[in-house]
């Protein structure tokens, strides 16, 4: 006994060393295999209201530029709502929305580390919840990852762990948009059948597949094409629409049905078992 | 003068981690480069202290840049290391001296300090990256990572420890 208390004594700082750095690597190698880090994440109150601090004195430089996109957004919707053709069958009834639109501003934005999140100022009181679906004026965004009262964090399309279903435009050929971490205004798309016709400059939209986006959400457009090293299928790299390091109004989308959706394929799983 | 340098030491933590988070964290120079000056706190941090509070402050100081920059304790393992391999890496870069009583970081050479700070940036760095990228199929990668971004955090580091530094009496 006496040993073991002089042992322990002995090497406290190495113990107290070893304690910690388990700590930080149980964190990190949980956040790295589970989906979600429920507690550690920017989302909290200290840190979101010193980026919400800051984000408010520094939007004021970007004002101008913003406006512009804005407006740019607004001519563009205004183009399509005064051009389509049977304004009638238009119902604006809420039985009939399947996409609820929440505005929200970046409070903090990164692009340049392998798990890039993005700090949102409205949270779970404002209504999000996570696995919304996050895009801007330009195209897809990312999905929120977790939320707390006033502030939501959202895992972006730069992140390694983001798998998103996406397909090419006008086709029904689908694949999965990941990042491989080099270049921020840049992603890639697998599993794309070798047999599919490919063109440089062919649109990405996001698939039909997911119940987090609606179909035909702009991602960007096809910069170089390779087939893989099994030589079965293709990986395309997609310059993206947004420019990642300049984000400043979003919308979050919340799909009304999903609930619905994800009961319905939970069952169906448990049925089939 | 003992309440004097915890107070000079509490506002050098919140002040570092407050400029690590809302100024360099933000530059990604060259769209990767982010230099890391909260390192500064532990070279600067006295040496005479309790051990297991350094260690324990380590922690908390790459806890919080972590909750701030969203990456779970990576900041953390990697600032608990280089506190607990300090004492090391001090008796290497200034020999015997360091054990002495009335040794102080103002009294060494230049070269010395240099020597300290790049050891410390160098080894973060490593195990920074090392758990950041995750993974041993891309080495090239993780030690290319930490030659740029130790690089940028050795010249931040020094301009802004002869900025803020204690003047010679």
């Amino acid at each position: 006994m006496q040993q073991i208390i002089n042992f322990i004594l002995r090497y406290k700082n190495f113990l107290l060393y070893l304690f910690l750095l388990t700590i930080s690597f149980a964190l990190t190698v949980h956040s790295h295999s589970y989906h979600r880090s429920k507690y550690f994440n920017s989302s909290n109150w200290l840190t979101g209201n010193i980026y919400k601090t800051t984000s408010s004195i520094t939007t004021y430089f970007g004002l101008n530029e913003e406006n512009k996109k804005l407006v740019e957004e607004n001519k563009r919707l205004h183009t399509l709502l005064f051009n389509l053709k049977k304004e009638d069958s238009m119902q604006l009834d809420t039985a009939n929305i399947n996409y609820k639109v929440i505005a929200s501003q970046v409070i903090k934005n990164s692009y340049g580390l392998p798990r890039n999140y993005i700090t949102i100022n409205k949270g779970s009181i404002n209504g999000i919840k996570p696995d919304m679906g996050v895009i801007t004026s330009n195209g897809i965004l990312g999905i929120v990852e977790n939320t707390s009262k006033n502030f939501a964090t959202v895992q972006s399309i730069l992140n390694t762990k983001s798998r998103i279903n996406a397909k090419i435009k006008n086709t029904n050929h689908y694949g999965s948009l990941v990042w491989d971490t080099k270049d921020f205004n840049t992603v890639q798309l697998v599993d794309i059948e070798r047999l599919v016709p490919l063109k440089i400059g062919d649109t990405i939209v996001t698939g039909a597949s997911s119940s987090i986006f609606p179909e035909n959400i702009p991602i960007g457009i096809i910069k170089k094409f390779d087939l893989n090293n099994s030589q079965s299928s293709y990986s395309i790299d997609i310059k993206l629409f947004n420019n990642m390091a300049a984000i400043k109004s979003i919308y979050v989308l919340d799909n009304v049905q999903r609930e619905e959706i994800i009961e319905l394929e939970a069952k169906t799983n448990n049925d089939s078992q | 003068m003992i309440r004097n340098s915890y107070f000079i030491n509490v506002i050098r933590f919140v002040l570092l981690i407050l400029v690590q988070v809302l100024v360099f964290n933000k530059l990604n120079f060259f769209g990767y480069i982010n230099p890391m000056v909260y390192i500064l706190f532990l070279y600067w941090y006295p040496i005479k202290e309790k051990r297991q509070l350094f260690l324990l402050l380590s922690f908390l100081l790459g806890f919080t840049v972590d909750l701030f920059s969203d990456t779970v304790a990576i900041h953390a393992a990697a600032t608990v290391t280089i506190a607990y391999l300090r004492p090391t890496i001090m008796r290497f870069c200034f020999g015997v001296n360091y054990e002495f009583q009335n040794f102080k970081l103002t009294n060494t050479t230049r070269a010395q300090q240099i020597a300290f700070l790049t050891l410390l940036i160098i080894i973060h760095h490593l195990v920074f990256f090392t758990l950041e990228i995750f993974s041993f199929a891309n080495t090239l990668l993780i030690l290319k990572k930490v030659l740029s971004i130790s690089t940028a955090t050795l010249i931040l580091c020094l301009l802004l420890s002869s900025l803020f530094s204690v003047k010679k009496e």
